[in-house]
C-alpha cells in the first residue's frame, strides 16, 4: 500500500522511544559506567571487574549464583518434566495442574513469606509453628534453623522455594509439547513391547528435546536474576547472597556505582551467552 | 495400559501416590498462611496451624484482628491502593503502545523493519538490572523518583518487547486477504488497526493483559528501586518486605499482610487461568 511509511512512523514511534529510552540506552551506558569509579567521575579501567572476581564475598555471590544456576534448573525442569509425563495418565489433571500453577500467580515476595513461615523454626522442646520441623520432630529428628545453617542448608531452603515458584511453568510448557506427541506413536511401541521406561526414553523425551531447551534457557536466565525470595527471605544474610541483591547493596548502601554497574554487566553477559547458544542451536536443528 | 494386571494396579497406586504428594507440597504452605492469618496472635506464636483441624468447625479460634492491624495501622490498605494506581496504567500503557507497533512489525512496510525487530527480540532477556543506574539518576534530577507516573512509564518500557513479540506473532498469522481487501475498500492502516486487528486479537490481547498486570502487580524490584523508599507510592509487595523487616516472626501479623497481597493475584488466577497460560505458552522467553 502506498504511503506506509508514515504510518509506520506513527505506529512504531512511541514503541522505539520507550524501548529505547528504557532499555537500549540505559544498558549501553550500564557498560560505560562500570568502567568508572563509585560516583562514575574517574574512568578507573577493569577495577570494578577486578573486584567482582577477587572480593570474598562476591565470591560468595557468585558460588551461590551457581548452586543456584545448577539445582534450582535442574529441579524445576526435571519436576515440571515428570509432572507432565504423570499427570497425562490421571483423569484429574486439570485440578492437578492448577495446584502446581498457582505459586506462578502470586508475588515471589508473598511466596518468600509463605516459606519463611514453612520454615519457621523453635527449639528443640518448644510447639514447632514451621510445618517442615513439624514433620522432622514428628520422624523423630530435632528442628533446624534451615534459613541460617550456612552454606548448605539455607541456600537450598531457598531454592526450594524458588523450585516451588517456578515448577508450574517448566510444566505448562512441556505437558503441552508432551502433548503434542503424536499418539499412535507411543501406542505402536508399546505393542511392539516397550515398557513405559522405554518408550519415554526413546521415544517421548528425543521429541521433548526443542522445549526442554528453550524451558532450560528460560530458567537458566531467570535465575541468574534472583532477588526477590533471597530478599525477603534472608535478605543475602548468613551467606545467601546472589548477584542481583549484590548490585541491590553496591547501589543503595555501599553508593558504588560502578561496582553495581559491573555486577549488572555480568548479568547481562550470561544472559547474552546462554540465548546466542540457544539461537544457535534452534537454527541448526530448522537447518536440518 | 488397558490390561488390568496385579502389576499394573500397583504402579497406578504409585502413580496416584506420587502426585498427591506433590500437590500436598504445593499446596500446603499456602493453607499454612491462609490458615495462620485468620488466628489470634498467641495461637499462631504458640502452636502450629494445623492444630485448627483438629477442631475446624470451632469458628472462636479465628479472628479478623490480623487483617484490621495489617489494613489500618500497617498501612497495607494504602499500599493496596497503590497498587491498584500503579497496576493498571503499567498495563494498559504497554499492551496499546506494543499492539500499535506489533501491527506495524507485521503489517506495514518500512526501512529498518527487521532489524527493529531483532532488536526487540534480543532485548527480552536484557536483565533490568543493567538499566537501573542510568534511569534512577535521570528520575532524580527531574523529580520523578517516588511518582507513579515514573513507574508507570518504567513498567511500559521493561513490559514493551515481551508485548511486542506477542501480539507480532499473533497478528502476523491473521489472513493477508483481510488486510488487502480493507485496503481497496479504502481504509486506513490507523482503521486497519482499530477495526480488524484489534477486535480479531482479544485472546492475545487477553494474555498479555492478564500476564502484564501479574507482572506489575507482583513486581518488588522496580519498585524498590523507583519508587524512592517512601510509603506514599510504596505497593504492596514494598510494603510486605518492609513489614517482614520490622515483624520478624510475627507470624500473625506477616501472614495477614502477604495473603493481602495475593489476595489480587489469586482472584484473577481462578477466573482467567486459561488465558494466562496461553500466554505463558506463547512467549515462553519472558523472565
Amino acid at each position: 500500500m502506498r504511503g506506509e511509511k508514515p504510518w509506520a512512523a506513527l505506529f512504531v514511534g512511541p514503541a522505539v522511544l520507550l524501548v529505547s529510552f528504557y532499555l537500549v540506552l540505559p544498558t549501553l551506558h550500564t557498560v560505560y559506567l562500570s568502567f568508572f569509579d563509585r560516583n562514575s567521575r574517574n574512568f578507573v579501567g577493569l577495577d570494578n571487574y577486578r573486584y567482582l572476581f577477587t572480593n570474598a564475598s562476591v565470591q560468595a555471590a557468585f558460588r551461590n549464583n551457581l548452586l543456584w544456576l545448577v539445582v534450582f534448573t535442574a529441579g524445576t525442569v526435571l519436576l515440571g518434566l515428570l509432572l507432565a509425563v504423570l499427570l497425562d495418565r490421571v483423569r484429574y489433571e486439570a485440578v492437578a495442574k492448577s495446584i502446581i500453577f498457582l505459586p506462578m500467580a502470586i508475588s515471589f515476595a508473598g511466596a518468600g513469606v509463605i516459606w519463611r513461615f514453612m520454615y519457621a523454626y523453635r527449639p528443640e522442646g518448644a510447639a514447632q509453628i514451621g510445618l517442615l520441623n513439624q514433620l522432622v520432630v514428628a520422624l523423630g529428628g530435632s528442628p533446624r534453623a534451615w534459613l541460617i545453617e550456612q552454606p548448605w542448608v539455607n541456600n537450598l531452603a531457598l531454592i526450594g522455594a524458588g523450585v516451588w515458584i517456578w515448577t508450574g511453568f517448566c510444566l505448562v510448557i512441556l505437558s503441552a509439547a508432551y502433548k503434542g506427541i503424536p499418539r499412535d506413536m507411543l501406542e505402536a511401541a508399546r505393542v511392539d513391547g516397550a515398557n513405559e521406561l522405554q518408550v519415554f526414553r526413546h521415544i517421548s523425551l528425543p521429541q521433548l528435546y526443542p522445549t526442554l531447551a528453550v524451558v532450560t534457557t528460560t530458567m537458566i536466565i531467570n535465575v541468574m536474576k534472583v532477588f526477590d525470595i533471597v530478599y525477603v527471605m534472608t535478605n543475602g544474610q548468613f551467606g545467601t547472597e546472589v548477584l542481583a541483591n549484590r548490585m541491590y547493596k553496591e547501589m543503595f548502601q555501599f553508593r558504588h556505582f560502578g561496582r553495581a554497574s559491573a555486577v549488572a554487566v555480568v548479568l547481562l553477559a550470561v544472559a547474552t551467552v546462554v540465548m546466542v547458544i540457544n539461537i544457535r542451536r534452534f537454527r541448526e536443528e530448522e537447518g536440518r | 495400559m488397558s490390561r488390568v494386571t496385579p502389576g499394573s494396579v500397583m504402579s497406578r497406586a504409585l502413580l496416584h501416590l506420587i502426585i498427591v504428594l506433590l500437590c500436598l507440597v504445593w499446596l500446603l504452605p499456602t493453607l499454612g498462611l491462609l490458615v495462620s492469618s485468620f488466628r489470634p496472635a498467641h495461637a499462631v506464636s504458640s502452636s502450629g496451624w494445623w492444630t485448627v483441624f483438629a477442631t475446624p468447625f470451632d469458628l472462636t479460634q479465628y479472628t479478623l484482628d490480623n487483617y484490621r492491624h495489617v489494613l489500618f495501622q500497617d498501612g497495607m490498605a494504602r499500599a493496596f491502593l497503590n497498587s491498584l494506581i500503579i497496576t493498571v496504567p503499567s498495563t494498559a500503557l504497554p499492551v496499546l503502545v506494543a499492539a500499535l507497533a506489533a501491527f506495524a512489525f507485521a503489517w506495514l512496510r518500512f526501512p529498518g523493519r527487521e532489524v527493529l525487530l531483532l532488536v526487540v527480540v534480543g532485548l527480552l532477556v536484557v536483565p533490568l538490572q543493567t538499566t537501573f543506574i542510568p534511569i534512577l539518576r535521570l528520575y532524580s534530577q527531574w523529580g520523578a523518583v517516588g511518582t507513579f507516573a515514573g513507574l508507570w512509564l518504567a513498567h511500559t518500557g521493561y513490559g514493551l518487547p515481551f508485548a511486542i513479540y506477542l501480539l507480532r506473532n499473533f497478528f502476523a498469522a491473521l489472513p493477508r486477504d483481510l488486510f488487502e481487501s480493507a485496503y481497496i475498500d479504502g481504509a486506513s492502516p490507523w482503521t486497519a488497526f482499530w477495526r480488524l486487528a484489534l477486535p480479531m486479537s482479544t485472546p492475545a490481547l487477553a494474555s498479555l493483559v492478564i500476564f502484564q498486570f501479574l507482572w506489575v502487580w507482583n513486581d518488588l524490584l522496580v519498585a524498590l528501586i523507583y519508587a524512592g523508599g517512601t510509603q506514599e507510592v510504596a505497593p504492596l509487595t514494598v510494603r510486605l518486605s518492609t513489614l517482614v523487616g520490622s515483624y520478624g516472626q510475627e507470624w500473625h501479623v506477616l501472614t495477614a499482610a502477604a495473603f493481602v497481597t495475593m489476595f489480587v493475584p489469586l482472584v484473577v488466577f481462578f477466573a482467567l487461568q486459561r488465558y494466562f497460560v496461553r500466554g505463558i505458552l506463547a512467549g515462553a522467553v519472558k523472565g
